[in-house]
């Protein structure tokens, strides 16, 4: 600790080298745009380049994502391109996170980040599995939480809640039998859009409207 | 090897069968189906079946209000549930921009620290019966009781608490809590060292865990892991210390880290990492100030029943909060927090109305599983036992 050399250059106060962080992960190949919400940095990719996208953020020193914590889809019916594939990524030497996001439909697969991070052969399946998103390049794409001999992708919006087939053991036949649902009361869902002051403004509510988050 | 052996016909025979490992087996904490093709008695591939306990957590938590989605989170990892509350808790608290008041963040703080070392008392005493030791189970499960007295106190309910809350907590610590916690937090460093005894130098015990399921840090770090297995294997990163959540910057304590990664390691961590904790218990106890437990916006807290029984303002919000729930604003957030397995984050996406649009769990057990195939590659048959006991995998979060 004896050599306390002042360094030429002063590092940045923090904001400036958050918006420094976000600029050079904006130059990497593939990235479409960045966004920083809720001290959060979120990356938008292209679903082709998100491989090479992978390697840079793992192997450039200035991001050492050498972790993927976590891969799941988001479904948005609404969209032209439904599914949102969402990576989140830390960096354990750096100590920092960051988001990475592209999207997808139904029948176009994304490129498999297996070779980046092994682990994500089962995130990937899990998001096969939950929302029938294709990965192209990984070898194992099976089933992972649902049943054996599942049909349909669950998470989907419009997957029902209730789901479409119900298992129960028959006693005369000895074996477990597949049927469909039979609510014995209507499934209810209610609509909770009131002109209470919440955090949504009505139409003709916008005097009472609050910003609470920034409160 | 010179000479050419003369063309014959001869049968050889393979030593190689698959054998079904679970779904329903003591080893494998839970309803865990693992495919094992052996040759002989060595394991040459495993292949995890997960999901019979699969819930559909999350497709449940899209049709619920940000309040009923709490209780859902006790039951995926039911060994720490409140932990995992913890991580829901802040997600929706950093969506919503409120801040828990500093007795709010200290109770959580403790109750996280309490559920640490009861998962960590289950996890080493029923990983040591895993391999052959059944007393450390009948010592262990005294003390989760006495812990699990404390969850009762404080919530009501012994394993599936609903006490943390985005905004605080449910309610205050009776009355006296405190001091019982103070008791056994002195008592309770005994009772690790008996447990010490019997396993640390415990010769079988060393037998059946040192060099076993040896994982290096960078395997660590390319399989996703977190938490004791990560710092076993030599990575001294803990989210507690990394990127503090709630007071835990304003505690001290120290981050064990071990050095060979293999299943002696990880449980040595574990059992150090419980001496912290009762040091963080201590330190919460002694630190923790009366004050507010929630925060006091009406907009997300509901108010005391002697409030509602004089002020319809007070009855008005009560209803609304428990019937339409709070508006939590659009946006994401991928909160995470140390849970005793390890990093447990919810990634939270809102859509402005009261109830989640998606709520992507991220089971730390899920990361440790997958790996089981690559840890026991050429291990014995009951070493997979061993190395199963010593990820700490609870089904209920991996299968969500």
């Amino acid at each position: 600790m004896a050599e306390q050399t002042a360094p030429v250059e002063v590092p940045p106060p923090a904001p400036t080298a958050a918006e420094l962080f976000a600029a050079a992960v904006a130059t990497l190949p593939g990235a479409i745009g960045t966004r920083w919400q809720h001290g959060e940095l979120t990356v938008d990719a292209t679903r082709q380049s998100i491989v090479p996208l992978c390697m840079a953020l793992r192997d450039d020193p200035r991001f050492a994502f050498e972790q993927m914590m976590d891969l799941c889809g988001v479904d948005w019916p609404e969209r032209a391109e439904r599914f949102e594939v969402v990576y989140n990524l830390l960096s354990v030497s750096l100590n920092h996170r960051i988001r990475v996001v592209v999207t997808t439909d139904e029948t176009t697969p994304v490129p498999s980040v297996l070779d980046v991070w092994p682990a994500a052969t089962w995130w990937e399946r899990e998001a096969w599995d939950l929302f029938g998103i294709i990965f192209s390049g990984q070898p194992d794409l099976r089933r992972i939480l649902t049943d054996y001999g599942f049909e349909g992708h669950p998470l989907r919006k419009d997957f029902p809640l209730t789901g479409y087939v119900e298992v129960r053991y028959d006693e005369d036949r000895k074996m477990v039998v597949y049927e469909p649902v039979k609510l014995t009361q209507d499934f209810r869902s209610f609509d909770f859009l009131s002109p209470w002051e919440a955090m949504t403004t009505l139409p003709g509510d916008e005097k009472v409207f609050t910003d609470r988050a920034k409160s | 090897m010179s000479e050419v052996l003369p063309p014959t016909k001869r049968s050889v025979e393979i030593d190689s069968h698959s054998i079904n490992f679970g779904p329903q087996h003591p080893a494998a904490h839970g309803v865990l189906r693992l495919i094992l093709e052996l040759d002989g008695e060595i394991v040459e591939r495993a292949d995890p079946h997960i999901g019979l306990l699969h819930r559909g957590t999350e497709k449940l938590i899209e049709y619920k209000t940000y309040m009923q989605a709490v209780p859902y989170f006790d039951r995926l990892d039911y060994v720490s549930p409140m932990c995992e509350e913890h991580a829901f808790a802040l997600a929706v608290e950093k969506l919503l921009g409120i801040t828990v008041p500093d007795r709010g963040q200290w109770i959580r703080v403790l109750f996280a620290e309490i559920t640490r070392v009861l998962n960590h008392l289950l996890n080493l005493t029923t990983y040591a019966l895993d391999v052959g030791a059944i007393t450390p189970a009948l010592w262990g499960f005294e003390e989760r009781e006495k812990l699990m007295e404390f969850h009762e106190a404080a919530s009501g309910a012994r394993l599936h608490a609903n006490y943390f809350r985005p905004g605080g907590v449910a309610k205050d610590l009776p009355a006296g809590l405190t001091d019982k916690i103070a008791a056994w937090a002195e008592k309770f460093p005994k009772f690790l060292d008996d447990l010490e005894q019997l396993l640390t130098e415990n010769r079988i015990w060393r037998q059946r865990t040192v060099d076993i399921g040896v994982f290096s840090a960078e395997q660590a770090l390319a399989w996703g892991f977190s938490g004791p297995p990560l710092r076993a294997s030599g990575v001294p990163w803990d989210l507690r210390r990394s990127q503090p959540y709630d007071k835990y910057a304003e505690v001290d304590f120290q981050v064990p880290v071990g050095r060979n990664g293999d299943c002696f390691d990880r449980y040595l961590v574990r059992l150090a990492e419980t001496r912290e904790s009762v040091k963080i218990v201590k330190q919460c106890l002694a630190k923790m100030q009366p004050g507010p437990i929630k925060v006091q916006d009406r907009k997300f807290s509901p108010p005391t029943r002697g409030e509602m029984k004089r002020s319809m303002e007070a009855l008005i919000h009560h209803f609304k909060l428990y019937t339409e729930g709070y508006h939590v604003p659009a946006g994401e957030t991928y909160t995470a927090v140390e849970s005793p397995k390890g990093e447990f984050g919810v990634y939270l996406v809102a859509d402005g109305t009261n109830k989640p649009y998606r709520c992507k769990i991220r089971s730390t057990g899920f990361a440790f599983l997958q790996a089981v195939d690559v840890m026991s590659k050429r291990h014995m048959l009951a070493d997979v036992c061993a190395i199963i006991g010593s990820l700490d995998v609870v089904f209920g979060e991996i299968d969500r």
